[in-house]
């Protein structure tokens, strides 16, 4: 038995223990303050100043505003399934937060002679698990709809289900495109390819892959122009109507989260993740150590992360909801052929250059 | 038909062509405009950290004012609640006793005077009837309060600060105020 204990590699267990903890605790707060820039962003566009009042520049927004949900009555309707009802938002919340494991946040850092990889899991099979993972994720919105017991909860909880299955279509076929290039499910061997010396980012050999992959993850993150399973003016506040509480802080939470994971795979996918741009990383990583560059390609990734957030802001500001005929359309007539034709493009350019 | 007015615009119907039919020029368009909203200036005034410039005869909330020496200008003559046609303005008079002429200007003072906020009008009509030029329309305004008696204003409320004694306080509460008598001691 003591041998048994003494073989567990424990260090591995505290290093990723703690990695997972650091990178649950950045995405609440990259979600936290998504809300309180999507206000201001919001703002912006609209001539308004957004919120200003708690603290300076209205940063503490918000805590307020999760203090706010915490202190608020809970109410669980007496006709609602209530097990479900509670299961729904935890179900969306976890989805939600089991995305990030197989993303690489950086190369790797060396303390103390130990080389800690800044990646939860780096699985060979990378991007089925996100697939996997963010198709659980229409659990949380169909049980949420269906447990309230309210027709316009249920309406809106089918749209929204239906929608994302329809888009995920499209999106996986999308990427079966750009995996026929990098060969590789591993969303580390696909950011090193694109972090060699001389390689372009995914972006520039799949533009058509990637703007089918960017609308597909706006339907997926249920956000305008496609949010038909909130819509406020149709279905007041769609599945998510009867919640009250934190209960309701977890969904909205759970779609802040998604946006930040999306924006982030997005740029792990087609803009070379950690890369940093125009910059020679292993070379970079000699002059500076490799702790440092481990660091500056942290927050290239942030950056390229924080552009995609606002760029979901921006079109959320821009473009008014799809009708429901409109977007199953799109989802159907107009992507799944797009993306399927980009496929077999992709693969006669790939028989063409004799990979 | 015969067009009625010059303004009619007709409206093409022609088919889109491939590019309206992506609508990602549309879009790339509209974002456009978002983005540019960005950087236009902000139509809003940050109140109540600043305020809009008042005009010079705005009519907010009442003071009841003081002479240069800080003595009420007061002396419970009435002429104000005669003059408010919301009826307002209570006041009781009292005599001033030897020892008070700090205090107050005249032998006659109102020991309590009571502007009943919620009723007043704010027409200023207390202002031109007053012989003295006791009380007058300042550029505060906005009162808030929890109850209803909150908002009897007393001689604690209406009292402008000392203007010997708190320099500073009496000009913020004069404010801007343009005194519209021909009284020489008011100005």
């Amino acid at each position: 038995m003591h041998e048994l204990l003494l073989q567990f590699d424990w260090l591995l267990l505290i290093e990723k223990s703690v990695l997972i903890l650091i990178i649950i605790s950045v995405s609440l707060v990259i979600a936290m303050y998504e809300t309180y820039a999507e206000r201001k962003v919001a703002a912006v566009m609209q001539d308004r100043r957004g919120p200003n009042r708690a603290g300076p520049f209205g940063l503490l927004q918000p805590l307020a505003d999760g203090l706010k949900l915490f202190m608020k009555e809970e109410i669980i309707p007496a006709s609602s399934n209530r097990l479900l009802f509670i299961l729904g938002p935890g179900l969306a919340m976890l989805t939600a937060m089991m995305t990030s494991a197989v993303i690489p946040w950086s190369s790797h850092i060396e303390i103390g002679g130990k080389t800690i990889h800044l990646q939860i899991a780096d699985v060979n099979i990378g991007i089925l698990y996100i697939f996997g993972v963010v198709s659980m994720g229409v659990y949380g919105v169909m049980i949420g709809g269906w447990a309230s017991n309210n027709k316009f909860s249920l309406m809106a909880a089918l749209r929204g289900a239906s929608q994302i299955i329809s888009y995920e279509l499209a999106m996986g076929l999308s990427i079966i495109a750009l995996l026929m290039m990098t060969g590789s499910l591993s969303l580390k061997t696909i950011v090193e390819q694109q972090q060699a010396p001389g390689a372009l980012y995914n972006f520039f050999y799949q533009p058509l892959g990637f703007l089918i992959f960017l609308v597909c993850a706006f339907a997926e993150c249920n956000r305008t122009p496609f949010d038909l399973s909130e819509a406020d003016s149709e279905l007041n506040m769609g599945f998510h109507q009867e919640y009250s509480s934190m209960k309701l802080g977890f969904y909205l939470f759970a779609e802040y989260i998604n946006v930040f994971i999306s924006s982030a795979v997005m740029s792990t996918l087609y803009f070379g993740g950690y890369d940093i741009p125009f910059v020679n990383d292993a070379a970079l990583g000699q002059h500076i150590g490799q702790n440092w560059l481990a660091s500056l390609e942290a927050l290239s990734l942030i950056v390229k992360v924080v552009a995609f957030i606002f760029f979901f802001m921006w079109v959320r500001w821009t473009v008014p909801r799809f009708r429901y005929d409109q977007l199953m359309n799109l989802g159907w007539k107009v992507m799944i052929p797009l993306a399927l034709a980009n496929m077999l493009g992709t693969g006669f350019f790939i028989l063409l250059r004799g990979h | 038909m015969q067009a009625l007015t010059n303004r009619v615009k007709v409206v093409e119907r022609k088919p889109m062509t491939f590019m309206e039919r992506t609508y990602l020029p549309g879009i790339f368009k509209g974002m456009m405009i978002t983005f540019g909203h960005m950087f236009k200036k902000k139509p809003t005034v940050n109140y109540p950290e600043k305020t809009r410039p008042f005009s010079a005869v705005f009519r907010g909330l009442h003071v009841l004012n003081r002479d240069e020496e800080g003595r009420e200008r007061c002396t419970a003559c009435g002429l104000c609640a005669v003059a408010c046609p919301a009826e307002a303005i209570t006041m009781e008079a009292a005599e001033r006793l030897p020892g008070e002429e700090k205090l107050y200007r005249e032998e006659k003072y109102a020991v309590k005077y009571e502007i009943n906020m919620l009723r007043c009008i704010f027409c200023g009509l207390c202002e031109e009837a007053c012989p003295k030029d006791a009380i007058y329309l300042s550029e505060t305004f906005a009162p808030s309060n929890f109850t209803r008696k909150g908002f009897i204003y007393g001689k604690e409320e209406l009292l402008i600060p000392d203007p010997v004694m708190e320099p500073e306080a009496y000009a913020k509460a004069r404010g801007e105020h343009v005194v519209k008598t021909s009284d020489p001691a008011a100005k």
